[in-house]
């Protein structure tokens, strides 16, 4: 006796056989592949979103130059990323406290650079900071966290007021300066993020080897400045 | 024998696909549809970052506090917006202080990473002076347009979107990581601040 074919069949077991009737020939289509291609099509056409034909001028370059501006330079890159290492390495409340202490006395450097104010020895500041908070990670260093927070404080200072001396003309402030601060935080998380592998003894070892690296970039970029 | 909807599925696809193709005017500006003022309102509060940074930042505030503050902010919020707003229309246009800016944001910014605790009513009095303060400005800026109210709605129709998904949000968090989460975006929205007083400073200089 033969079982009736009615829809009560699962989906997966119907699209089966609507493949296989495709594929032979007996469906609207010659190939399976050509009625799947076209049916995505139509629904990607489908949800077609808004085009924004007209944005605001200079709103997403202010966003974007901001965005990249910390991300520009392996000096800042070196330098962020380690404080979020060195965090995750002395743990709570350090992890989270370092990452904030930094882009909020880094605005201050980034304002401080916006109004003119000058501030001597930015490149050595920069540069000495990669290769502390290199160091720090590469022998665990613990101080007490006011001292930690003072000494990543000290040095966001530099790369804040590097930062804003360089302003780009003509482009929206605000999303400059949102990209900015944005892109600093991603930083420290990346760091934060490398930074979990500490609880395992092989990710201690991992950790050290990766603030010589950072204190390696850093007495490059010394050399560079006083060369 | 095949079923129905097995035989005619590519065929509906098709249709899907042909109806696609015939495609017509975009209706980019939505002045024809009639829709366009309260869009108008809704897109102009969600590219404006001016406006919608403070709302977040005080919607992600109250939700730290609790549910009765998100509740607070939820209905005052949008309606001293909207006061302000048909205040504003009515007014000579004003033009938005850079530093006014910038201290919304450090305001907001600072309380939400500290997670200050403050009391129902200051939460309450600050809901209202920034939605009064952009409200107006937004009118102002709006002119005596006869759409203007309509798009002054659609304004204020986000605002209220926007804290509702994002008080609520921050009121199911528990987790002691995710508040902190919270706290490090208001340390960065304080940051921008100070640098967008930065940049006030040198516009005035």
């Amino acid at each position: 006796m033969s079982q009736p074919r009615d829809t009560q069949q699962p989906l997966s077991h119907t699209w089966r056989r609507m493949s296989q009737t495709a594929t032979s020939g007996a469906g609207y289509f010659s190939s399976e592949r050509a009625w799947r291609a076209i049916s995505l099509l139509g629904l990607v056409l489908l949800s077609a979103p808004s085009a924004f034909a007209h944005p605001l001028k200079g709103e997403a370059t202010g966003f974007l130059t901001g965005f990249r501006h910390p991300l520009s330079g392996l000096d800042h890159v070196l330098a962020m990323v380690a404080v979020g290492l060195w965090g995750a390495q002395l743990g709570s409340p350090a992890i989270w406290l370092l990452p904030v202490a930094f882009p909020m006395v880094m605005a201050v450097g980034g304002m401080l650079g916006l109004m003119g104010i000058p501030l001597p020895g930015i490149e050595y500041g920069i540069a000495l900071s990669a290769i502390l908070l290199g160091a720090a990670v590469m022998f665990e260093v613990r101080p007490p966290l006011g001292v930690a927070a003072a000494l990543v404080g000290f040095f966001a200072i530099f790369h804040g007021h590097a930062h804003g001396a360089e302003l780009p003309p003509g482009q929206s402030a605000m999303l400059y300066s949102i990209g900015f601060v944005i892109a600093t935080g991603c930083l420290h998380a990346v760091g934060i993020g490398v930074g979990t592998v500490h609880r395992w003894p092989w990710g201690r070892r991992f950790l050290r080897a990766a603030g010589a690296l950072v204190s390696m970039g850093g007495l490059f970029f010394m050399w560079k400045a006083v060369a | 024998m095949r079923s129905a909807y097995t035989s005619r599925l590519p065929l509906y696809a098709f249709i899907a696909f042909a109806l696609a193709m015939c495609a017509v005017p975009a209706e980019a500006h939505l002045n024809a549809t009639g829709m366009g003022p309260i869009y108008d309102g809704l897109m102009h509060f969600l590219m404006s970052p001016e406006d919608f940074v403070p709302v977040l930042a005080l919607a992600l505030l109250a939700g730290l506090r609790g549910a009765a503050y998100g509740r607070r902010a939820l209905f005052v919020l949008p309606a001293a917006w909207l006061l302000g707003g048909l205040t504003g229309l009515s007014a000579v246009a004003a033009i938005p202080h850079p530093f006014a800016a910038a201290a919304w944001f450090l305001l907001l910014g600072g309380l939400l990473a500290a997670d200050a605790k403050l009391s129902l009513r200051i939460t309450t009095a600050i809901a209202a002076l920034l939605g009064l303060y952009h409200g107006y400005l937004n009118g102002t800026g709006m002119g005596r347009s006869a759409t203007a109210a309509v798009a002054l709605l659609g304004l204020v129709f986000a605002v209220f979107v926007l804290v509702a998904l994002a008080a609520a949000f921050v009121v199911r968090l528990h987790a002691n990581w995710a508040r902190i989460a919270v706290r490090v975006a208001g340390s960065w929205i304080a940051a921008s601040g100070l640098l967008m007083l930065g940049w006030a400073m040198r516009m005035k200089s």
